[in-house]
């Protein structure tokens, strides 16, 4: 990692419509509790000191509560700092689904997973033990409509909660 | 189809689709610009994509073996379907398996390809498009117009028009706003009931099983993601070695097609994956505790693309992308859009090669002559197809397999061709239009004072498809060559710092000989020894017709015609682009390698060769003095050359105050807009020019245009005369 992806990913981010907050371990719970809309659910956080305790999320939510959250709260694997790109991938936990059906997603990056560019990405993807992953970049939009709209498919709104001591 | 059945249907798809499809493809157009001009690799990041693709196709059986052990790794099933027919019925079988009542579908062209939809309707299964563009068509029962965004042609009145009356909603649709969110919940549902999600692949890494999705609605990992039963189908080309190799693509591919830098999804699949199967009534067990139970099929299909792999002409077709950039880029797709410049499911300039391919020759030559080989697409290929020459076989094969029978007695004589008989009378005109020009000037003024009558002109349109609002070249009675011979060098080889053979191209010589005077002026004015070599045509004009083999016996004269100039140390110098950009483009594919580069190397467009000779010391003064306001138009072809900037350059150092015009084509394209079926696209095209020139200030400039056919193309639409720079540069 270095400051200057972090910076780059930050202005990349913004300029596709994702909302950046840079936070750390200490601050995490208030900075997570202040971007969900709720309902919210979520999927396992895989960094040290980091947890849902003290948030408005459901950590382990069904079927039922994924179809009526507002927003879904999921780990990414890496970002990309020329893209504003993050990266997700599917533990088992649902992070796909979590990621796509509510109308927000949050994700929670640490700031020394953000790569440069997509080589450097790629570099990382490339490990034989890796499974599906998504390329991710700004809310789900289309222009099949006549004019661009974001929220498709996907969600509408994307907050990136970057992690800076992690 | 006739040549009026065509005509009639171009001008009623311009009326009806033109102006949606025109706002669109230039948006994506100047987004591709303006995406790639981002990148500090853009040339390096192509010519790796093309590597990758070149040694894929070259390793494909292998590749095909390695995927096959990957997905069934993965825990997947692979069948490589031959054609359309045993993909469907592959698909069917799962489907029917399944027990599925619902399908749905992720955007796919290759799914569109092999009739998928039809196919299970038929056996009563629901099959729901949920990217918007294709449920828009759904909905209107019609075909894209449009590889990457199916539905440009509609506009977003016509689709709330649409939406209203099929869904009769309490309030009705307007904006864009309201018909996404009524589609995105009406998707849902279908989502929400379907067994089996259906997508296509961009690319899939054949080391991992890993399939690319480009996407940014969403649709095709929520199709994926809510179904337990995945089919993905794919033509076998789209098979790469590895995981890595994906990364020059995927910051290529948005860029390319619709100008986003990357598009919201990239996902990259390495199915059946874990991700549970949502059940949203089930309040009781988590997500993470449901144990997923799903299939994964790929289809990679074939359906041509082996034959197509052997065909050494045509065979980079296959290293396609399908991003669009070639449609987006071309005038005559931006005017008319895929409903005309298209196939049975393929359009644009690449449309071509795919349609050849998989559905046959006849599908392809519907549309073929519309590329008109202004070669706007050849950079913006990101893998570097040479789009132009696939169209240029495509024809030429067209050609040879017209029916022999057909004999054209009518310009048998004027066609010293070596194509066959039966060879559409249109294309034999326009492709020997040297001869016609010989013999028009031989006969001149007589042969311009006939041409022009009213029973010439309805001959000309009935027999060689010649469209009567068209005007003539008037051909000149003394040609440049005749000029010269006469007068001979005004300075001579010692007296000159340099020496050049000025090329005659047909034009300069019996219908613009002036032009040819110019540039001999202004040639000898910057020191130069000219000679005017004793050379026929370049061979453009039948190849721009399909022609190959008139033009490779053209160009074989041509390299013996200036081979003793370039021994003797002359520089050729070229003052038409279509003939140069054939001197340095297609002459590597009529010519042996050596004689193509020391041709290439040594041509120069005229104002290229100018603008060069000032920057040696060249007294700018000894050009006719500037201060004036030019509007310039660049030719298409020199366009991508990338020699427009000299001539501008060339310009502002005699002073003139330069606007340059801003698109692909003028839309004349040697004899595109001559003929009957294709004038009104032509207008339409070359109107966008004619009103760049005369908007604000632009309409007191002085019109300049180095390409013959664009100043024809100016002196039809607008009411002031444009000229060639070297006649506005060349002195007294």
């Amino acid at each position: 990692m270095s400051t200057t992806h972090v910076d780059a990913f930050v202005d990349a981010a913004r300029d596709v419509d994702a909302v950046v907050t840079r936070t750390d371990a200490a601050g995490f719970a208030a900075a997570l509790a202040d971007s969900v809309t709720t309902p919210a659910v979520g999927t396992p956080l895989p960094f040290e000191g980091i947890s849902y305790e003290g948030t408005p999320v459901d950590p382990e939510p069904t079927g039922a509560d994924l179809a009526a959250a507002a927003t879904g709260v999921t780990a990414g694997q890496l970002a990309v700092a020329d893209y504003g790109s993050v990266i997700l991938t599917e533990t088992g936990a649902g992070e796909e689904l979590l990621g796509l059906y509510p109308d927000r997603h949050v994700v929670v990056v640490a700031a020394s997973d953000v790569v440069a560019d997509m080589p450097a990405a790629f570099d990382t993807l490339e490990a034989p033990t890796a499974g599906s992953a998504i390329i991710a970049t700004g809310p789900s939009a289309t222009a099949d409509m006549g004019s661009l709209v974001t929220g498709v498919h996907g969600p509408r709104e994307v907050a990136v909660l970057l992690v800076e001591d992690r | 189809m006739s040549r009026r059945a065509k005509a009639d249907r171009i001008r009623s798809l311009l009326d009806t689709e033109g102006d949606a499809v025109f706002e669109n493809t230039t948006t994506f157009n100047e987004g591709r610009y303006a995406s790639t001009g981002r990148l500090d690799d853009y040339e390096a990041l192509k010519q790796r994509a093309r590597e990758i693709k070149e040694d894929a196709i070259a390793d494909l059986p292998a590749l095909v073996e390695e995927v096959k052990a990957s997905v069934e790794a993965n825990g997947g099933h692979v069948y490589v379907a031959d054609d359309a027919a045993d993909a469907r019925r592959y698909i069917a079988e799962v489907v029917e398996e399944r027990d599925a009542d619902t399908l749905v579908k992720s955007k796919s062209m290759t799914t569109e390809e092999i009739e998928i939809n039809e196919h299970l309707a038929e056996r009563g299964v629901d099959v729901w498009e949920t990217d918007l563009g294709e449920f828009v068509l759904q909905v209107a029962e019609e075909a894209p117009s449009h590889i990457v965004a199916p539905a440009i042609h509609k506009s977003r009145a016509e689709i709330a028009a649409l939406f209203n009356e099929r869904f009769d909603p309490d309030e009705p649709f307007e904006t864009a706003e309201d018909l996404t969110a009524f589609a995105r919940e009406y998707l849902a549902d279908r989502i929400g009931e379907a067994e089996v999600g259906m997508t296509g692949a961009n690319f899939i890494a054949a080391d991992s099983g890993t399939l690319a999705l480009v996407t940014s609605e969403g649709n095709a990992r929520k199709s994926v993601a809510a179904t337990d039963t995945h089919i993905a189908v794919a033509g076998v080309e789209k098979l790469v070695p590895s995981l890595a190799d994906l990364q020059p693509f995927v910051e290529l591919i948005g860029r390319s097609g619709t100008g986003q830098d990357i598009t919201a999804y990239v996902s990259l699949l390495r199915p059946p994956s874990d991700t549970p199967v949502p059940d949203f009534a089930d309040d009781t067990t988590p997500l993470a505790e449901t144990e997923p139970d799903r299939e994964f099929h790929l289809v990679l299909l074939d359906n041509g693309r082996t034959e197509l792999r052997e065909d050494d002409q045509l065979r980079e077709t296959l290293y396609c992308i399908r991003c669009s950039a070639c449609l987006n880029s071309c005038a005559n797709f931006q005017h008319v859009g895929g409903h005309a410049f298209g196939g049975e499911t393929y359009s644009g300039g690449i449309g071509t090669g795919w349609e050849y391919a998989v559905h046959g020759e006849d599908s392809a030559a519907e549309f073929n002559d519309l590329c008109t080989g202004c070669s706007r697409c050849v950079e913006q290929c990101p893998v570097k197809i040479d789009i132009p020459w696939i169209n240029t076989v495509v024809r030429d094969r067209r050609n040879r397999g017209a029916d022999p029978d057909s004999f054209d007695f009518l310009v048998d004589g004027l066609t010293p061709d070596e194509e066959p008989a039966g060879l559409d009378i249109q294309k034999r005109v326009f492709g020997n239009i040297g001869t016609a020009a010989k013999l028009g000037s031989a006969t001149a003024p007589v042969s311009n004072w006939l041409a022009d009558t009213a029973p010439a002109r309805w001959a000309l349109e009935r027999v060689a498809g010649i469209d009567r609002r068209r005007e003539l070249p008037t051909f000149s009675r003394e040609s440049f060559r005749e000029w010269f011979a006469d007068r001979g060098p005004a300075l001579s080889a010692d007296e000159a710092t340099r020496a050049v053979a000025l090329y005659p191209d047909v034009y300069t010589n019996y219908v613009s000989p002036e032009r040819g005077r110019a540039a001999v002026r202004a040639l000898e004015a910057l020191d130069v020894h000219v000679r005017v070599p004793d050379v026929g045509e370049s061979g453009r004009a039948p190849l721009s017709q399909g022609m190959i083999s008139t033009a490779e016996r053209q160009a074989r004269a041509v390299a013996d015609g200036l081979e003793p100039h370039l021994d003797a140390g002359r520089d050729v110098v070229v003052i038409e682009p279509s003939d140069l950009a054939i001197f340095r483009r297609e002459y590597e594919r009529l010519l042996p390698e050596d004689e193509f580069a020391r041709l290439a190397d040594n041509s120069y467009e005229i104002m290229e060769y100018v603008y060069g000779l000032l920057e040696n010391g060249g007294d700018v003064g000894a050009l006719a003095a500037g201060g004036d306001a030019i509007a310039y138009h660049a030719h298409c072809q020199q366009r991508t050359l990338e020699l427009e900037p000299y001539t501008v350059a060339v310009l502002e150092r005699l002073g003139h105050d330069v606007a340059t015009s801003d698109v692909e084509c003028c839309g004349m394209a040697g004899s595109f807009g001559y003929k009957r079926e294709y004038y009104d696209l032509a207008v339409d095209v070359g109107e966008e020019l004619a009103e760049q020139f005369s908007e604000g200030d632009n309409g007191d400039r002085t019109v300049l245009a180095s390409g013959t056919s664009c100043l024809e193309q100016l002196d039809d639409l607008l009411d002031r005369p444009s000229t060639h720079p070297v006649e506005f540069v060349a002195p007294e």
